[in-house]
């Protein structure tokens, strides 16, 4: 039975970092048919924002000092400033290019980032201390879980609760569905096309900051790869759930986790290095069956 | 008063020329019918006109000051309601979330509640099923939505791209008659394109006819439409021949 709750409260903190990620993603896909591969290299600036620039192998940490209340609204303003910056300077130029030129200058971006945090920081890992003691195990019905797990699960809760409110309850979220859907028309109706623009990037810098914070507090270390491997899940995410649909992609960041940590559990010890290679079968097999994703939006059937 | 002036504009898609030197006026109050065979040029000059293409050459004039080269979105704020063709609705947003986006650029918000009960009224069908996603609405009622919303945004001038494709005759003289009202009680201004100047001679106004990206007739609707000119003018030159 506790081995169960340890096992759920594993897929659940795995599938809310995979979720987060992917939402990111899909909120700058439903507005502009961007995939923004640059999303990860947010997460890793975020995390190197905590740091003063040094190439020495010990991580100087500076604004990582700052109490939590101020750290997390610093750390968000630097994952929605760098992407709102991306929107101006980069992917403003692109609006009306076709897909994979957009996709590429992601691509371009990222690395213009992760060797520009490169030349700052030199390529070694280094390790941080941010809030170490958040990895002390409470007592949940009797198992023992790590708290940053709990606090995961219940952060990436609160913000998909708020970002529901936010989309549905208020006059810009209304617009940037609107938006999502059928652009053009949106516009003709007065919607403020840069704006809603803007705003999505703004939103989708503040969860790759969200989940910069949450993977430095589980690894211990700032890394200029560290966005890779969550950006790559999420991407995946984002493609099953049917690009563009938030919903989806949030489902399937979460059946993700879900299917990596009970593979962990029930794959024979010799087959676990292999995991991976069992989770993207599992994805195959489901675009097999669903070429559009889970949840096709309904905008994906004229637009792309 | 002069509300719209188009001079003289040129559309191009890629190669192909879809407007060459388009002119048109359009005074406060008045409907103005856009006919012409398919493929003539009406929604190019209507896209034009909403900014979501734009003219490489000739300028377009709205109350007064120039709006060739600015986005859709000023256009719009400055009192043009587009409904284009195709019934372009929020199918994933509710019936009354439709109608409340066409409110944002207003600052009577007054006015815009009061409008929000008149559009009900006029189509009472959307009161009872406004919670309900514009998905799920029949083709005449997306058409109802897309005029109503139209109208939420409390515009100067309202153009429509075929309002009655697709519709029930018994649906389309609803939909004229409560366009006609609207001009005559709080002094809409009207563009309308039909592909058929049949509507246009029943309705009543000023009409033009297009052919081939240019302005070829221009006048009483009633008059021209049964002219032999129109009908010379539809099928005298070996097009489309519709
Ligand atoms: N987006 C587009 N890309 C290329 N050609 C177009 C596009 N839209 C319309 N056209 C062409 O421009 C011409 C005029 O089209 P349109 O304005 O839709 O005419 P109408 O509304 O009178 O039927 C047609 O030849 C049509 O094929
Ligand atoms: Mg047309």
């Amino acid at each position: 039975m506790t081995e169960i709750l340890q096992v759920v409260f594993d897929a659940l903190s795995l599938g809310s970092l995979y979720a987060l990620g992917a939402l990111g993603i899909a909120l700058i896909f439903g507005v502009m048919r961007l995939v923004n591969f640059a999303h990860g290299d947010t997460m890793a600036f975020c995390v190197f924002a905590m740091l003063w620039p040094s190439v020495d192998a010990a991580a100087i940490v500076f604004a990582g000092n700052l109490p939590a209340w101020l750290l997390i609204p610093f750390i968000l303003a630097v994952g929605a400033g760098l992407s709102v910056l991306s929107e101006i300077i980069v992917f403003r130029r692109f609006r009306n290019t076709n897909p994979a030129t957009m996709m590429i200058a992601s691509f371009a971006l990222g690395f213009v980032i992760r060797y520009f945090l490169l030349m700052l920081y030199s390529s070694r890992p280094k390790s941080i201390d941010l809030w170490s003691n958040l990895g002390l195990p409470v007592e949940i019905l009797g198992a023992r879980i790590p708290l940053l797990q709990v606090i995961t699960i219940v952060t990436a809760i609160a913000i998909l609760i708020a970002l529901t409110f936010f989309l549905k309850r208020t006059r810009f979220g209304l617009e940037m569905r609107a938006a999502a859907e059928n652009f053009t028309m949106a516009r003709m109706l007065g919607v403020r096309a840069n704006r809603v623009i803007m705003l999505a990037f703004a939103l989708s810098g503040m969860l790759a900051a969200a989940v910069a914070l949450i993977l430095v507090t589980q690894t211990g270390t700032a890394d200029i790869q560290m966005g890779g491997n969550i950006m790559l899940i999420a991407f995946i995410a984002t493609v099953i759930g049917g690009l563009g649909s938030l919903p989806g992609a949030v489902f399937a960041g979460f059946l993700i986790g879900a299917i990596a940590t009970v593979m962990q559990v029930v794959l024979p010890p010799e087959a676990r290095p292999f995991r991976d290679a069992f989770v993207y079968a599992a994805v195959i097999a489901t675009l097999i069956w669903r070429p559009n994703g889970i949840f096709m939006p309904k905008s994906a059937k004229q637009r792309v | 008063m002069t509300l719209l002036s188009v001079n003289d504009i040129t559309v191009r898609y890629g190669r192909l020329t879809a407007l060459r030197g388009a002119s048109l006026t359009l005074n406060e109050g008045e409907i103005l019918f856009v006919t012409g065979p398919n493929g003539a040029g009406k929604s190019t000059l209507m896209k034009a006109i909403a900014g979501v293409v734009k003219p490489v050459g000739g300028s377009i004039a709205f109350r007064g000051e120039t709006i060739s080269g600015r986005s859709p979105e000023d256009i719009a704020r400055m009192g043009f309601s587009m409904v284009p063709e195709g019934r372009e609705v929020f199918g994933s947003l509710t019936i009354e979330e439709n109608l409340r986006l066409g409110i944002g650029m207003r600052a009577d918000r007054d006015q815009a509640a009061r409008d929000l009960e008149m559009v009900y009224s006029i189509f009472p069908v959307l009161l009872s099923r406004r919670h309900q996603h514009a998905g799920a609405l029949s083709g005449g009622q997306q058409q109802m939505l897309v005029i109503g919303r139209a109208l939420m945004a409390g515009p100067k001038l309202i153009a429509i791209d075929e309002p009655s494709l697709g519709l029930a005759p018994k649906v389309i003289d609803d939909v004229y008659q409560t366009l006609v009202k609207l001009r005559d009680t709080i002094g809409l201004t009207l563009l309308i394109v039909e592909q058929s100047a049949t509507r246009a001679k029943l309705t009543g106004g000023r009409m033009i006819l297009m052919r081939s990206g240019e302005v070829a007739l221009e006048g009483d609707a009633r008059e021209l439409a049964s002219s032999d000119a129109l009908k010379q003018a539809y099928f005298g030159y070996g097009e489309h021949g519709k």
